[in-house]
Parts: structure tokens; sequence; C-alpha cells
């Protein structure tokens, strides 16, 4: 028994995103029309040279019809995947997998997500009957757990906390400025983050993500195929899930300062790599900024800061879009909202335009790196499933 | 002999000070203090709360449970199979309702005390009333807990001496099922039947105890009509036991049980105790405490659990609570209803706290899991009753956004004493007070109702000193 991963086996060879933010005028159908024929163009193909479709959603349609109805497939295979806030990532692994099998020779993974045609606030989704006896808490209630424990566990008062979570939020804001697909493409002051009125414990409103509607396609084909379709494929290096025991919530050992999914996956995904030291090794991440709470905790779990340290390398802008590590260079959650199928596969475009060197030149980094990190996460504190993918612009 | 072997009360922990009651409105009012149940209270898990200090003072496990109430949660439905359920008490528990009317008090009292073998009445009562009502002011929510047995079941603390009671059909009080308040008629109409039922009862309960009054050391007198109560008052004289309407209002159908448990908290051996309650009629029981009251420790006494209230309820929020407000709900969906199967495959958890324990590695499990968490043995799992283990607050968050009858949401991880974790709700709390360290205790409340279910599970609240 072992996974071996599917290093440089399979390649993005086209991606499409759609704005996101607050479509009034679109619904889930077009943004998966727009996302999906964006992603066509971008690798050259059309729709009959698709031969599967993974579609990622939580809450915007059940069964494959919901992508090949608006897109008038032709009697082909599409799985629709959900996998909590992850499902965008858990529809690009399944697909790249099918590649990798040899099953079919191109995919696509499209994610989309309509979620403010509820009416509500956050996200909601419908649960089978229970007992009653479930938390009722929200989500960012059940992240902001994380704040007062890493803070009691490394000595930080809680002014000191507050300044590391606003310049979390204020650093994904700045880069979200520059990013026309973004839902808030505004920076925002610091003052007037720390300010917010309060959601959950110390989270005001400008430490949760918003919420938007979106959708992102990714097309993939086997490796060797790649270059077929473009000159600068984006190859697969490692794919990873962790599903908890979720006992987190049971388990007096667990103390809310880390997600043992994160670190399950990220090693795992480190080891198909052959990452030894990601800190050093890779270019940008992607992660899951759901709240400001849970990037700084991701920064350890990922092995970007040592533990204890993040909240330091935080503020020294070891993050920042000209730092170290660039973490969310497209604005993240923070500044995209979570459409909950898409998200994924927004982080990897992120990638394809950074690692391809075709990111806009005000927020193109600049690095002799050359491998790509995404982290997608669904759940909360101590239960929860966690997806790493990494992506480099080179075979090896 | 048989008598009561054992009692326990609740009082809610908010206050409304009737003060406010006139400064909002200009009207109604008055002085001193109502007892008001939670906006996560009702009579059934109060009543749960009375029985479970009832049973924490003693050793016994009561076969019948009398539950009377004038405020039922449940129509049609037994409310006292929720009390059973909630005390871990085993299926062959004979679990019945009275209810309607403050009189039914007296058939879980007299039902329990004459159904052979170790028997439970508990009665409680929530009062609602029109704003600046006397009933809104003067009313208090709150539930008892008698244990009656024989001697070979424990020592019995009080027994009869002597019983008389006597009825009357008349509307001096009287509400339609589902109104929010009962309509009153004059005064003077009830006090003038109220006390000639009471003279013959009185009268014939102490010939039958062949005492006269003059060997009575206490008089309880219990009952809505204030005016009768009042008027009744001047045959006890100095012997008349404070009604604790001042402090906590009337609560109903539990008043009785509730001044006779204030009584018993203080009570020396051979004490002769008149306990008379008006409701539709009049109920006169003449009891006597024995040697073994001077040994017997209530878990919570009346006295102290007024002690421990929290004096600061608004009354905009006591109308809200009550339902005489309408607050904009969050935009956030209705909660589900609970389904009645998964609610009847988890009853040992939803209702009595029980969670399950790895026999190998120890682990507790809150929820209850059939796969250890530890070790990750299938099936080798022993119930392990939680509720009554106090536990220590681990982290804590507030949530602003969680739907709730009374936002925010405080939400608690909590490490129970000798093991076990869960995440719970906090009641009874102020959001600003909560720290790490804090020491709680599980308290049965219903969450919220949908769809016609209320959703009963347990909460944490501040240990009680």
């Amino acid at each position: 028994m072992a996974s071996h991963g599917i290093k440089d086996q399979v390649a993005i060879v086209g991606m499409g995103c759609t704005p996101f933010g607050e479509h009034w005028d679109k619904g889930a159908d077009d943004m998966l029309i727009d996302a999906a024929h964006e992603a066509y163009a971008s690798a050259g193909v059309t729709q009959d040279d698709v031969d599967a479709f993974w579609l990622g959603t939580m809450g915007s349609g059940v069964s494959g019809l919901t992508l090949s109805k608006p897109l008038q497939i032709d009697y082909k295979p599409v799985s629709r995947v959900e996998n909590m806030c992850a499902t965008g990532s858990e529809a690009f692994r399944n697909a790249c997998y099918a590649v990798a099998s040899g099953a079919y020779d191109v995919v696509m993974a499209i994610g989309v997500e309509k979620l403010k045609d509820s009416g509500y606030s956050g996200l909601t989704g419908s649960r089978p009957p229970s007992d009653g006896t479930d938390s009722s808490l929200t989500a960012p209630a059940t992240f902001s757990l994380l704040a007062p424990a890493y803070a009691h566990k490394h000595g930080l008062d809680e002014e000191t906390m507050k300044e590391v979570l606003t310049r979390i939020a204020w650093k994904n804001h700045k880069n979200g400025a520059l990013n026309p697909r973004a839902q808030f493409r505004k920076e925002v002051a610091k003052e007037t983050i720390a300010a917010s009125p309060l959601v959950a414990g110390p989270l005001g409103i400008f430490d949760c993500s918003g919420v938007s509607d979106g959708s992102a396609a990714a097309v993939i084909v086997r490796a060797e195929d790649a270059h077929r379709y473009t000159d600068k494929p984006l190859y697969v290096k490692a794919l990873s899930f962790s599903s908890g025991p979720a006992t987190g919530a049971l388990d007096p050992s667990y103390d809310y300062t880390t997600f043992r999914e994160v670190r399950t996956s990220a090693e795992e995904a480190y080891k198909q790599a052959g990452i030894s030291d990601p800190r050093s090794q890779i270019a940008m991440a992607e992660v899951h900024d759901c709240f400001t709470p849970t990037e700084l905790v991701l920064m350890e779990d990922l092995g970007f800061a040592e533990e204890g340290t993040a909240w330091k390398e935080a503020l020294n802008g070891t993050f920042d879009l000209d730092g170290d590590l660039p973490v969310n260079p497209d604005g993240g959650l923070k500044s995209f909202g979570h459409p909950i199928g898409a998200s994924g596969l927004r982080m990897l475009f992120e990638c394809w335009l950074q690692l391809r060197g075709e990111a806009p030149p005000e927020r193109q980094i600049d690095s002799d790196r050359t491998l790509g990190l995404t982290h997608n996460l669904g759940g909360q504190p101590g239960a929860c499933v966690s997806f790493v993918a990494v992506v480099g612009s080179e075979v090896g | 002999m048989r008598g009561i072997i054992g009692y326990g009360t609740y009082v809610p922990y908010y206050r409304l000070d009737r003060s406010k009651i006139t400064a909002a409105m200009g009207a109604g009012g008055g002085r001193g203090h109502r007892a008001v149940a939670g906006y996560d209270e009702d009579t059934t898990t109060m009543g749960v709360e009375a029985a479970r200090n009832a049973l924490r003072g003693s050793t016994v496990t009561p076969s019948s449970i009398w539950f009377a109430t004038a405020n039922p949660a449940y129509l049609d439905k037994t409310n006292a199979t929720a009390i059973q359920a909630a005390l871990d008490l085993p299926q062959d528990t004979w679990a019945v309702d009275a209810g309607g009317s403050a009189r039914s008090a007296e058939a879980a009292l007299l039902g329990a005390k004459g159904t052979p073998g170790i028997s439970m009445a508990v009665v409680s009562d929530l009062r609602t009333g029109n704003p600046t009502s006397n009933d809104e002011s003067n009313g208090g929510d709150g539930a008892a807990a008698v244990i009656f047995g024989d001697d070979q079941d424990a020592p019995v603390l009080a027994h009869t001496l002597g019983f008389a009671a006597s009825t009357g059909e008349f509307l001096d009080r009287y509400r339609l099922p589902g109104d929010t308040s009962s309509r009153i008629w004059e005064e003077r109409f009830g006090e003038q039947a109220y006390l000639a039922l009471a003279e013959d009862a009185i009268e014939r309960a102490t010939k039958s105890a062949n005492i006269g009054m003059e060997d009575i050391d206490k008089v309880v007198i219990a009952g809505l009509h204030a005016r009768a109560v009042r008027g009744l008052s001047k045959i006890a004289g100095d012997k008349l036991v404070d009604d604790l309407t001042g402090r906590i209002g009337n609560p109903g159908a539990a008043q009785l049980p509730v001044l006779v448990a204030s009584v018993l908290d203080q009570a020396e051996p051979g004490e002769t105790i008149l306990c008379v309650h008006l409701a539709d009629g009049a109920y006169a029981n003449v009891m006597r405490t024995t040697d073994a009251i001077a040994d017997y420790t209530p878990f919570a006494t009346v006295e102290s659990q007024i002690a421990a209230g929290s004096d600061n309820l608004e009354y905009n929020l006591y109308l809200t609570w009550r339902g005489f407000l309408d607050r904009e709900p969050p935009r956030r969906p209705d909660p589900d209803r609970p389904g009645a199967p998964p609610t009847f495959r988890s009853e040992d958890w939803k209702y009595a706290f029980v969670g399950s324990r790895d026999r190998s590695s120890g682990a507790i499990h809150l929820p209850p899991m059939r796969v250890s968490m530890d070790g990750g043995a299938v099936d080798e799992m022993e119930r392990i009753r939680m509720a009554d283990v106090p536990a220590t607050i681990t982290t804590f968050t507030v949530d602003y956004l969680a739907f709730s009858l009374s936002p925010p949401t405080v939400a608690v991880v909590i490490d129970f004493d000798g093991g076990g974790r869960f995440q719970a709700e906090m009641t009874d709390v102020d959001p600003n007070e909560v720290k790490i360290g804090d020491r709680v205790e599980m308290t049965f409340r219903r969450l919220f109702t949908a769809q016609g279910i209320h959703n009963y599970f347990w909460k944490a609240r501040a240990l009680a000193d």
C-alpha cells in the first residue's frame, strides 16, 4: 500500500476564470459557459475535443446535467464532485487522475458556485435530517477559535494578534486591488480593517472572506501531449487530499493552533513533488484564507514558517507580493469571495498566470523558482478536509 | 411510613426588575423582581433541572414521574417523557403529565405520593401575561421536584398528618389554549369564593390531623389569586412563610412545591407545617418533619438559587424571549427541525448526555462513537453519562451571526473532569465575562423550536459555587 502521486504525468494546457462578484445578471449556467469557453480558447480546443468532465459544485446543482445541459455536451461523461469548500480542487484532482490512468486524452475540471441567489449572509447548505445536536456555530465562529488559541500558545497579546490578523487582510486586499477578476478591487486601510464590526470572537467583517459568484475551469492532458496545445504547459507535480477523523472537538489533545489535515496533506504533496524546503523552493502559494487566522495557521502547517513564527513573518512582509514567498498574490478568498466549487480552480488560475509570466505586470512575481502551490480547505478546525496541489512550469 | 424522601427546586438565572416595566410602559411593574426563564428554557427543561437537583441530593431512583404544569411545552404528546429521558431513567419508569391548570400541581403531588414505590412529582411553570398586567409583573418562572417513598427507600423527611381539599367551579382566571395571557375576573369576586373554600378545607385537614391551629409552626399559602392569598394569610399571623413573590414572583403551578421546599430547606425536626393551595378550590395539607430532616442537605437551596441570579435582564429582552416582541431575524436560514428517527436513535446522547468510553483506552467520545478515536477499536464502548460532570473552558468564541433567539451565541470548548471534551453552547452568561479556565456544568435546554418540534439538548453554564 502506498501513495505514488502522478508527478509530471499530466499538465494543464488551458484555463478560464470568470470575474468573481455579485453577478445579479448571471446564473450558474452563464458562468459555467463563460469559464468553459475561456478555457477551450486558452487551450485551443473545442468542446468536441474534450473527452470527459469533472464539475465541482457544493450547492448550485446536482449531477452531471448541471454542466451538460447549459454547455449542450453531447453524451459524454460528466462527474459532479463535492468535497465541501475544497470542491473545486477535488474536481481537478479527479480529472487529473483520469488522464493519468490513460482512460481519456483531454478532460476538463470546472467549478462553479452561485451564492448570491440565496439572500443569506455567509455560506449556507442543507444537511441530512439529524437529531438536532450538531453545533449551530457559523464558519467564522469555528475558525475564530484559532486566534485566541494561537495567541495563548505563542505568547501574543491581544493587540499584537489583532495587528497580525489585520495585516493579513490588508495584504490580501492590496493584492486584490491589482486584480480585475477580484470581487473587491480596492486597498483597505489597516485602521478600517481593525475597526470593522465583529462577526465572531475577535474577527471583524474584514477578517472574513466575502460571498460571491464565480466559475473557473482547466483543460488537462497527458504531459507528453501538452506541447501540442501550448508552449507553456503547467505540469502537475503533486495532488494530495486529507480527510480527518473530525475529532478536534472531542480530543483534549487538540489545541486549535493547527490543522492536522493540512499538515498531512502538505507532507504528502511535498513527498510527491520532491520538495524538501517549501519556503525556499516554492515561487508562490494560493491558500485558503477563508478567515485571517486560517491563513496565519496555514503558513506553519504548510511549512512556510517555523511553528510559532508565522505571525512575525506575516508582520515583516514575508508573504507580501514582493516578499520572499508571496501568498495569495491574486488577493485570495479575501478579495475574491468564496464561490465554493470555483475557488480551488481560481487558485490554480493564478498559478497558471504567474508561472507562465502572464500576470499583469503590476502583480507579476519576479522569481527564478518554478513551482506554485494551491491549498484548499473544507470544514472547520478539528474537523476538516484539506487539499494541496503543486504545479510547475518545468518537467523534473 | 410514607412521605417526602427528597426534593429539589429550580429558580432560573434571570430576574426582571419590575421597575423596568414601569419605566418602559409608564404603567404596570412595581417593586422587587420576578424570576425569568431564559430564552432557551420551558417548563420541561426547568422541570428537568429541578428533578436533577432532587436526585443529586439523593441516592434513590424513582420508578414514576408525575409532571404538572399550566404551560405545557407540547400538547397531545407527554412532556414527562423528555424529563424521564433527560434523567437517564430506565424504560420501566412510568412518566405521566397532569396539566393545563395551576391546580394540576396537586394531582402530581398526590399522584406521586399515592403511587407505590419511589415516585417523583415534578411541577414547573412559566408565567406570562400581557405587558403591564399583574400576571406579567407578579408572575415568576421556576420548578420543583418532590420525591415520595417509604422508610425502607430512604429516610422520610416529612409526612402528612392530615389532608383535605375542596373544589369550586367559578371563573377567577381562565385562558384559551394558545393564548399568552390569562383573563382575570374582578378580584373581589374570587376572594370571597376562595376564602370560604379554604376555611372549609383547612378545618377538615386540621381535624383529620387531630390538631388545632395553635399546634402549627409554619403556614405556607400558595395561589395565583393574590387578594385571596392575602386575605387568608391573616389566619397565619407570624407563622406565615414568605411566599418569595417579592424576589422571584409567583411561579404558578410550581409555587406550592417551591414554597414547601423553601420551608424544608430550613426546617427543624418535628415542625408542623400547614400547606395551603388556592386554585379552583383549596388544598390543605398538614405535614410534620422527622428527625431525618436534620441530616438532609439539599443539592441547591431555594435561597442559594435566588442569590445566584442576575438582576440585569432588560425588559425589551424579556418581551423578546416571551414572544411579545419580534426582532428582525439575521439573514440566515431558519434552523432545521430535528428528525424524529435520528432523535429516537440518539436518545441517550441528546436527552441524557451519555457518551461512549473506549473500554481499552478509556477515551471518552462526545457524542458517542462506535469506532474509538484512540486506537480504532470497533464496538468496544461502554456508556458514560456526563450530564453531572463539571468541566473547564479550554477556549471559547462569541458568534454574532448564528441563529439565536437572543444573540450573540457563546460557544465554549470544554474539558470534563476525568476526561472528555465537548464543544457546547454556553447559556446564562454575559459574553464579555467568559474566560478560559472558567468552570462550567451542563444544563438541559431547548435550543430552538422548528416546525413545531422543540429541539432539546444540553448547554454549559457557569458552575454554581
